[in-house]
Order: structure tokens, then sequence, then C-alpha cells
């Protein structure tokens, strides 16, 4: 067990390392000079050298391509993610200040994922071959299929433009973007109209998940259905109920429940595309735009964050994986 | 062990032996399976039309970049999806976008597929450290979220229908090589390819014969579904503005040239939204029903 | 005789399939007392298994059973479904096959135990708990109180076989299904599996009705026998009936497959020629036919249907020719091989 953990580590240190490499390389040997690029205001006017050089000296670029590397690695050993080249605000403050956004998003989703995913793919394999069976599969193929630009867009059409222009009760009227007041209770709970605005990136970062949980919840609940464990159970003179319960459930949320888990490590950098429709202040939408200025510490620091919350979780998950399902024996390998 | 045989006996043996595969009839019975799954089928019905769509379409409709109409005018009987803030035709400009999507789609996932074939191969095939370094490498791109990479890679290489392509396909092998080198590591040990090579049959012609074809099916199924997958990432790549450039009709950048204007003309976003939709759920409902029809497990 | 424990009368199950309906079991007649052992035997796709699951109704819906399955003077087929949950378990209890699949990986063994316990009886977990160790003990599991905690996967087979029979007895049911219980094991541990059901189901006065593909088995452990074929018992009686003066020429022939250790050790075994035919479409007239070097036109096995008659007092076999085979011995299990060329001229 414990030599697991310590394996896991390494690796998710490994894939850190990598990860910050690879961007590394990408920005730094494929795309040009950043301070070039800055000075010239995203190459409208041709930049003076003057002020090239004075920027290249300020973010680091004047030493040899190896020492940057180098210290750029020993300084995000430490801790430090260095300074935006933009706004000169260090990395850690903007993650700090943009983190609770994409966190709090990312776990109303998976929550959102785990009571319809869960819930309708249950609904799906108990009715199997029903009506109810169908329009939930075709739900969750055509949920998997809508960018979700297009899925926002529907939504804000929905509540944004048409409730108000058919008078529908307040509550079903939202606003479009941003998080409104932000005020939070525990960190997580939405309070006053924070609800309001959460609510829909939210439902809008789920979709995707939730269609495939859906029919994953299904197919594993079918295929439990028919273990022969689930005979026994009958045989045991169990009533329908408790079969179902104890022994078919139990058994089928296991593959679900790790899915979930893996959902919400990916979910806090996937929020990419939801943080940029609905305007909202979390890690996602930062990259975006920081990648777009080529402002390279802001998108390592915060990639390594998301890649890191990711790794953990999937770490995680491998050890509650161990506690739901009693054949797995972590480490003895 | 190598047993002592002929060239000629090898072939003969290997030619035999090849029959243990996978079988011309177990195509046609994946077909009539295929055929039977009214989802799948409806999607390839739409593929096949959104397919004459791209190649016929283009020379049926206005000029996509023609500013001459009115600007943001709702639908009409000259422009039936509208005009756009330019006044440009949307429907020309949807028809355009379409083939546009297929094409990096389709071009895209070919190379997505033959670069994650080839780096399955040689993982799946000589195992040893060249199995650990790919694999290990395959993990660090694995644990990069997918669009924060993809963002990444187009924002140094710079907008455009090629810089998009080389993104995706630079991008989206992973699986196709996870899915190639479980394939390889679990035919190796097959009966009939043990025996062919202790027939001394070439490891090239395993490889073509006998491996290939075994690892034929998943790969299809990812090929379906990744053309899918391709043409929603464009979108969502030329909608944050580091994809296809403008004016070039992209479905994705007409949404998001189009966002600031969705309460007064919702048709901006319906049609190139309801293109992107049609689109990618064309090919997973035909990637879902090939999964089906070939029984295709965990990809 | 007293009034059977269970008596089957007119089985029939089929299943809806994409090609027809597949008549798994075709009228089947059992009967069985209290206390006393019944073997089934038949080679895979007799239906034999099928039988045994639907009992108790635990076949999947696409399965039609008509017929009676008359427990204790009472039709299972007819009573509310919380009447069969009563049964199950509490007064039927059943063994399956591979024990490995048939218990939930995720729950400890005294769990499923327990389980088991409190679905029937108004008791306590604590007592429900020591029940199981009870039970783990009497089957001969060491440390049973060690055991009881552990999952599926800390068992060996005949161990878990072994917990499966534990389950089996904790509600002290008169009747015990055991549906191959020992074609997933070892052939090491089979002969214990079965020597702790068969020694424990006498001490419990409980019946057994077992199913096997085995008819070494069978001697060794069964009161009755009754050999199924193509979905039809084709004889049944006392193993000394069945076993001395077998009936039909199928049960003569799965005896002629078995190594013998009495008598001629060097006798070739002689498989039964051909494969038991599809239960989309049975030939016509008697199911055995196509395999049958007895089967002649006169006597109408290609045609008719043939009856089930009572050779003696409660043995009873449906061949159109048993009465004139038996007189020549030519099924006899003794005769076995030595007349297999007289009956090659026979059928001539």
């Amino acid at each position: 067990m414990g030599t697991f953990i310590l394996r896991r580590l390494l690796q998710l240190l490994f894939v850190l390392w990598g990860g910050a490499t690879l961007l590394f390389v990408l920005f730094y040997l494929v795309g040009g000079n950043p301070a070039e690029r800055m000075a010239s205001g995203g190459g409208s006017r041709n930049p003076d050298p003057q002020v090239v050089a004075n920027l290249e000296a300020r973010m680091g670029l004047d030493k040899p391509r190896p020492q940057q590397y180098i210290d750029y690695l020993s300084r995000t050993v430490r801790g430090d993610f260095g300074e935006s080249f933009r706004t000169r605000e260090p990395v850690i403050d903007i993650a700090k200040r943009r983190a609770p956004t994409s966190f709090r998003l990312a776990m109303w989703a998976v929550m959102i994922e785990a009571s319809l995913g869960i819930g309708f793919g249950m609904l799906s394999a108990r009715k199997r071959n029903s009506v109810g069976d169908y329009v939930t599969t075709i739900a969750a193929v055509v949920a998997s299929a809508i960018p979700v630009f297009v899925l926002a867009y529907m939504l804000r059409q929905l509540t944004g433009v048409y409730a108000y222009q058919h008078n529908w009760p307040d509550w079903a009227r939202l606003p479009t973007i941003g998080m409104g007041d932000d005020r939070w209770i525990l960190g997580f709970i939405p309070v006053g109209g924070t609800w309001r605005h959460l609510i829909q990136p939210a439902i809008v970062l789920a979709a995707v998940s939730t269609a495939m949980l859906t029919r994953i919840t299904r197919t594993s609940m079918l295929e439990t259905m028919r273990l022969d464990h689930v005979r026994t159970a009958r045989a045991k003179g169990l009533g329908e109920k408790q079969v179902m319960r104890r022994h078919v459930l139990r058994n089928a949320m296991i593959p679900v429940i790790t899915i979930l888990g893996i959902d919400f490590g990916t979910m806090v950098g996937a929020a990419v595309l939801t943080e940029t429709v609905f305007n909202l202040p979390g890690l996602g939408s930062q990259i975006v735009q920081s990648a777009k200025d080529l402002d390279m510490p802001v998108v390592l620091g915060l990639t390594m964050i998301v890649m890191f919350v990711y790794g953990l979780m999937s770490l995680l998950v491998d050890l509650s994986y161990a506690y739901f399902n009693p054949r797995v024996r972590l480490g003895d390998d | 062990m190598e047993l002592d045989v002929t060239a000629t006996e090898a072939d003969n043996l290997d030619r035999s032996l090849a029959e243990v595969g996978p079988s011309r009839s177990l195509l046609s019975d994946a077909w009539r399976r295929f055929r039977r799954n009214r989802l799948a089928m409806f999607g390839l019905v739409l593929v096949v039309f959104l397919i004459v769509v791209a190649l016929i379409g283009p020379s049926l409709v206005q000029d996509p970049l023609d500013t001459g109409g009115i600007s943001k005018e709702k639908p009409t009987n000259q422009h039936w999806m509208g005009t756009d803030s330019l006044g440009r035709d949307v429907m020309a400009r949807v028809v355009h976008g379409i083939r546009l999507s297929l094409f990096i789609g389709l071009i895209a996932t070919v190379a997505q597929t033959c670069l994650g074939m080839l780096v399955g191969s040689v993982a799946g095939w000589f195992r040893g450290w060249a199995d650990t370094v790919l694999m290990r490498f395959v993990d660090i791109m694995l644990g990069i979220p997918y669009l924060v990479l993809a963002l990444a890679m187009v924002a140094v290489m710079g907008k455009g229908v090629t810089a998009v392509i080389i993104t995706l396909g630079l991008t989206a092998w992973l699986q196709t090589a996870r899915t190639v080198r479980a394939g390889f590591l679990q035919v190796r040990e097959l009966e009939y390819v043990e025996a062919a090579r202790a027939v001394g049959v070439p490891t090239r012609r395993i490889i073509v014969r006998h491996v290939l074809p075994n690892v034929f099916q998943p790969v299809i199924v990812l090929i379906a579904i990744g053309i899918g997958v391709a043409i929603l990432s464009e979108a969502a790549l030329s909608y944050l503005g580091v994809g296809v450039k403008a004016p070039a009709p992209s479905l994705g950048l007409m949404i998001s040239e189009s966002q600031s204007s969705f309460t007064t003309s919702p048709h901006l976003l319906f049609f190139p939204g309801m293109g992107i939709v049609l689109t990618v759920l064309g090919f997973m409902l035909v990637g879902d029903g090939l999964r089906d029809a070939l029984d295709v497990k965990d990809v | 005789m007293a009034e059977p424990l269970l008596e089957v009368e007119d089985l029939t199950v089929s299943f809806r399939t994409d090609d027809g309906a597949v008549q798994a079991v075709r009228g089947v007649n059992l009967s069985v007392q209290a206390g006393e052992v019944l073997a089934v035997v038949g080679e895979s796709g007799s239906g034999k298994s099928v039988t045994a699951m639907s009992l108790l109704q635990l076949l999947p819906p696409t399965a039609e059973i008509t017929g009676r399955v008359s427990w204790q003077g009472e039709d299972l087929l007819s009573v509310p479904p919380e009447r069969i949950r009563e049964v199950r378990g509490g007064e039927i209890a059943m063994i399956f096959q591979d024990p490995l699949t048939a218990l939930n990986p995720v729950y400890r063994v005294g769990d499923q135990i327990v389980e088991m316990v409190l679905a029937h009886e108004k008791v306590g977990r604590a007592e429900a708990r020591k029940r199981a160790i009870e039970m783990l003990d009497l089957v001969g599991i060491p440390q049973p109180d060690r055991r009881v905690d552990q999952y599926t996967h800390e068992f060996s087979g005949g161990m878990r076989q072994r917990a499966m029979i534990a389950m089996a007895l904790a509600c002290d049911p008169k009747l015990i299904i055991a549906d191959e219980p020992t074609t997933a094991l070892d052939v090491t541990v089979q002969a214990q599996v079965l020597e702790v059901l068969a020694d424990l189901a006498h001490r419990m006065g409980t019946a057994v009705v077992l199913i096997t593909h085995d008819l070494g088995v069978v001697a060794g452990m069964a009161d009755q026998v009754s050999v199924m074929y193509a979905g039809r018992i084709v004889e049944s009686g006392s193993v000394d009936q069945v076993f001395d003066a077998t009936g039909h020429p199928y049960t003569s022939g799965l005896l002629a497959s078995l190594p013998r250790l009495d008598g001629d050790v060097d006798a070739p075994l002689l498989p039964i020629p051909g494969q038991p035919p599809s239960m989309l479409a049975p030939p016509p007239g008697c199911a055995f036919n196509p395999r049958c070097r007895w089967a002649s036109e006169e006597a109408g096995c290609f045609t008719v249907l043939p009856p089930t008659a009572e050779r003696s007092p409660g043995h009873r076999s449906a061949c159109h020719r048993a009465d004139e085979l038996m007189a020549a011995g030519l099924l006899d299990r003794l005769a076995g091989a030595a007349t297999a060329d007289v009956g090659d001229r026979g059928a001539m």
C-alpha cells in the first residue's frame, strides 16, 4: 500500500516534469520570441530593439535556452511559478485568485453529473428497451455531440432571452454571464443570487460527462444483472429491491465512481470553454487568454496546477477503487 | 524455437494459419448487425448526406465571402438561413463550413491514426525500452488537458487550417497508440502467431497478416469517433480564436463572431451550431454502431 | 410410498430468441422423496440445468415455463412472488456450478451467509453471524471464525464451494438443488466436496437434486437417477435399476463411455458418436435416433415419439425397442464393450 502510493506519486512527479518540459519546449523553441511579440503589440508595429532587449532581460530571456530551462525547473520545484510577462503579477497569486471558481464549478458539475448520470443510467437499465430507455440513449448521444459553446448559447437563449420575452417566473430568468455576488458558504455552497450564476455553467460543463456516465452506468448495470452472483442472490430468497440495491448497484457502481473521480480532475482543466463562454474568472479562461498572449509563465504555472489536480484525483480514485473492490490489492504485485 | 522448414512450406503453413484469424464472414456479420441498429444507420445516412453537401453543396450556394447583403437579415427567400453582420449568406457559409470541418476532421484523423498506429506498433512489437519510452511519453501527453495542449500548440504555430490540422494530428493519437499497442501485446501471445513465428514466417509478414487485422477493428471504431472529436476540437479552437483564420467559413468561428448579437439574431448561432452538432452526431453514431457491430470493447 | 417432497409434472421451458423459440425442456417429470438424493444426468445442452433453474424461477424473463412444480402439494409456478421468495433459500436452496462467479466478490463470505439467514429468519445479526461460523465449520473450513470475514478471492476453489454449501444449508432447507457442483473444481477436490455435501445432506435429512453429467458421481451418491436427453427424461429409476438393468440405449452409451474400475480395466471406452440435436429443430420421433445404433424404421424410432413405459416397478424408460433390447441383454453395462460388434450386426 505504502509503496503503491509512493510509486504513484513518483509517476505524478514524472508526468508533471514531462508536461512542464513539453510546454517549455513548445513555447521557447517553436514559438518565436515573446518579448518581440509583446513589444510589437501582437505584431502590429515594428518593435523597438531597445524595448525588446529590456523585456528580454526582465523575463530572463537573454540567458541561453538550457540555462533558462534549468532556472525554470528549479524555480518551479521551489513552488515559484514566476510572474506574468504581461502584468508582472506572480503566477501563484493569479492561481489563488482564479482557482476557487474553477474548483466550485467542477464540484457542482460533478454533482450534477453524478445525480443525473447515475439516475438516468439506472432507470434506463431497469426499464431496458422501454421508451424511456431509448429517449435516454438518444439524449446521451446528442448531448455528447453538442459543443459546449453551442449548448451554452441554447441555454442562455432560453433563460436569458425567451424567459424574459414570455414572462417566465423570476427563478427561471437567469443571468447569462459572470458569477454575480460570488458569495459562498463553506467555500462551495452558493448564497443569495450566486446560484443563479452558477447553475448554467455547471450544467454546461457537466453535459458531456453526464451523457457518458449515463451510458456507462446503463452498461455496467446491465452487465452486472447478468452475473451469476445476482442469480445466487435471488436463489437466496432476497427481495427484488435487495437484489438490486445490494448485489447489482453495489457492484455496478465501482466503475461509475472511479469515472466520477477522474471527471472531477479533468473538469478543473476542461472548463476552458465553459469559463470562456460564461466569462467566468477561472483557471481555464486565464489559460486561454495567456496562451493567446504568449504569456508563458502563466500558461505553464496554471497548467501545472491543473495537471497536479488531475494526477492527484487519479491517485485517489485508484485508492478508493481498492476500497470498493476488495479483489484489488494495491502494491502486492 | 525454430522449426526446419523451407520458405514455401512456411508460407503455406502461414496461409492456413491466417484463416484462423478474423474471417470475411465476420465482416458481413458485423455489417448485418450494423444494419439492424437504427441509430447507427441514421448516423451513416447523416454522414453520407453531409459528404454529399460538402462535395456538391459549394457549387449550389452563393459566395460565402460576398458581403453584398443586408447585415443580420433574418432568413428570407433569397437567404434561406439569413445573413451575418457583414451581410454574407449564412447558408453558403454553413455549407462551406461543413466542407471545411469534414476536410480538417478527415485529414487530422488520418494523420493521427497513422501516427498512433506507428507508435502503438513499435511499442507493442518491440516492447522493452522502446515501449517504456513511448508509453511514458503518452502518459505525459495525457496528463496535459487536451484543449490546453492544443491551445498552446496553435498559439505557438499561429492560426490557420494547416496549424489546426497539425495540432489535432499531433495531439489526438494517444488513444489510438494505446489501443494498437494493447492489440499487439495480446495478439503476440496468441497461439497461431506463435505458430507462425515458430515456422519462421518473417516478422513483417506476421505483423501485416496476423496482427494488423486484429487491431483493425478497434482502430476503425476509433477513426469514426476520432473524426467527430476532431471536428468538435476544430470548432472549439476556432471559437476560442486560435483556430481557422477569418474570413474562412469555419462553423466555430461563425459562432464566435456572432456571440455578441445572440439575443437579437439567434439564427447566426443556430445554423452553424446545427451544422456542428449534425456532423459530429453522424460520426459518433457511426462509431457507436461500429463498436457494437464489431463487438469492440474498451474503446 | 409417502407423498413426494417435490413432484415435477410435464415441465416445459422454452426461450424466445431471434431465430425462434428454443425448447430447452420438453415435458419433464421428476419426483423427489424427503431425504433422498435424485441425480439428473445428461450431456451439456440436455436441459438439465434449465430444469433446475426453472423450479425456483431463476431463469431470465425470455423463458416461458409451463407444467406443474408441486412442492409439498403447492404448485410453485402459480404461487405469488412473495411465496417464491420464502421457498428460495428457506425451503429449497441452490448450489451453483462455479462458486467463484456465484458468490459476490465485493462482500465478505460470512456476510453473504448472514444475508441469507436474515432473509428467512427473525434473528439478530450477531446470531446470524454465529450461525455462519457454525456452518463454515460444519462444511470443514478450518478457522471458520477467521474465514468468515474473508472475501471469495481469498478462498481456494474447493473452499469456495464448501462455503456455498454452508450457505445453502444455513436455513435448514428441506431440499438442495446442486447444479453441477463440482464441474468447476480441480479433480482432486471434487470428491471431497461431494462427500461433504452427501454427508451433511444425510445427517440433516435434506433431500438433494444433483444435476451432473458425471455418472461416476451418480453411482457414489445418488438413490434415484433420471437421465435427460434433448429436453426429455429418457430413463429414470433407482441407481441399481438404471446401472444394472439399463432400459435406454442412451444410458447404455453413457455407461459404456465411463472408465470402469471393477472388472476389465483394459476394456476400451466407447464414446457416443455424433452430437446432441439442435433444440431449435429437434429430429422427429425419438430425439436420440441419429446417434442410436438400434434405431429402426419398423419400431417407429424415426417417426413416433417413444412413450415412457415402466420396465420394472419404479424403473421407466422411453424407448420403442427397450423391452426387446433388454431381453437380449444388449443394453447391459456388463455386456458393454463385449456386445459392441454384436450390436452392429443387430442393427443390420
